[in-house]
């Protein structure tokens, strides 16, 4: 199967390419943006989906300081 | 008493570093793929760019093979030394607390900072005392110390805060301007700062010597007579 892992600071840690992102959204007249975090996508083929979370827990993610999503998008 | 300093591809303060424990007591090179501290009595896990700093800084370093035995070293009380992408590495693995986050300003900093010792009954910092000021160079871009509101408390009622940034000088955004942390038994600790580029007054300060200087004293006492 195929699958997206979805990696982001946690909520509450301060994100400064989130934050440079942001305030470069209303140059080019998008506004009202916010919110803005910037995470990475870790795209891999595995048996089955069964062991992704240990995956993330020991490597592809830091558990103290990232949050993250696994999205199985083919089987 | 020697130190093994570890060379993992993608280091590149780990001459340095050999050359500041030698002002000291012997040091040899331990390569990563070996699992064979060579009856070092200290061990330094120096700065540089380990594994190209992919996935996180020092994520992939851990699972090295000399780490493992450093690992075992470090749960029988053998003291390491983490600097830098070393830090990252020891916090990555587990041996020390918290983790190091992307510079608040985003930028690489590299410029000479004031650390004060905080804690100078550590195996790192026992020829300081309380209040000492080190002049030591900072060079990073990953070296925003990150640990959750109470863990931070433990640490400092505990001791586990050894260095700080003096006031003002923060280079990267650090919670409670916290430089160098050690682990509960005090017998691993990890900076940001270089210690080992500024053991020369010919290069505008010495007084990183005297964290090398600590661990030399500490083993030395240590040792059978």
């Amino acid at each position: 199967l195929k699958a997206r892992v979805l990696i982001r600071p946690k909520a509450g840690i301060l994100d400064p390419q989130g934050q440079t992102v942001e305030r470069a959204l209303p140059a080019l007249g998008f506004d009202g943006v916010h919110d803005v975090r910037v995470g990475r996508m870790v795209e891999l083929e595995a048996p089955d989906e069964s062991r992704i979370g240990e995956m993330c827990e020991k490597l592809l993610a830091n558990p103290l300081i990232e949050d993250y999503e696994i999205l199985v998008v083919e089987r | 008493v020697k130190f093994g300093v570890i060379r993992f591809p993608g280091s590149c303060d780990e001459v340095d570093a050999l050359l500041a424990c030698r002002r000291f007591a012997d040091a040899e090179l331990l390569w990563h793929g070996d699992r064979d501290l060579r009856g070092a009595d200290a061990i330094v896990v120096p700065g540089g760019f380990s594994y190209g700093d992919y996935l996180r800084a020092g994520a992939i370093a851990r699972f090295s093979p000399v780490m493992e035995a450093v690992q075992e070293f470090a749960l029988s009380g053998g003291p390491v030394l983490g600097i830098c992408n070393g830090f990252q590495v020891l916090c990555e693995a587990g041996l020390l607390p918290g983790a190091l986050l992307p510079n608040a300003g985003l930028r690489f900093v590299c410029r000479q900072v004031d650390l004060v010792v905080e804690n100078a009954e550590t195996a790192f910092t026992g020829a300081c005392s309380p209040g000492d000021r080190l002049s030591v160079p900072v060079k990073h871009t990953t070296g925003r110390y990150y640990a959750p509101e109470d863990l931070l408390d433990e640490l400092e009622a505990d001791g586990q805060v050894i260095l700080r940034y003096a006031e003002g000088q923060n280079p990267n955004g650090s919670a409670r301007d916290i430089a160098g942390v050690a682990n509960r038994q005090k017998n691993v600790a990890g900076l940001m700062p270089h210690p080992e580029h500024a053991v020369d007054p010919l290069t505008g300060s010495a007084d990183g010597g005297r964290l090398f200087e600590s661990l030399v004293s500490h083993v030395g006492a240590l040792a059978p007579a």
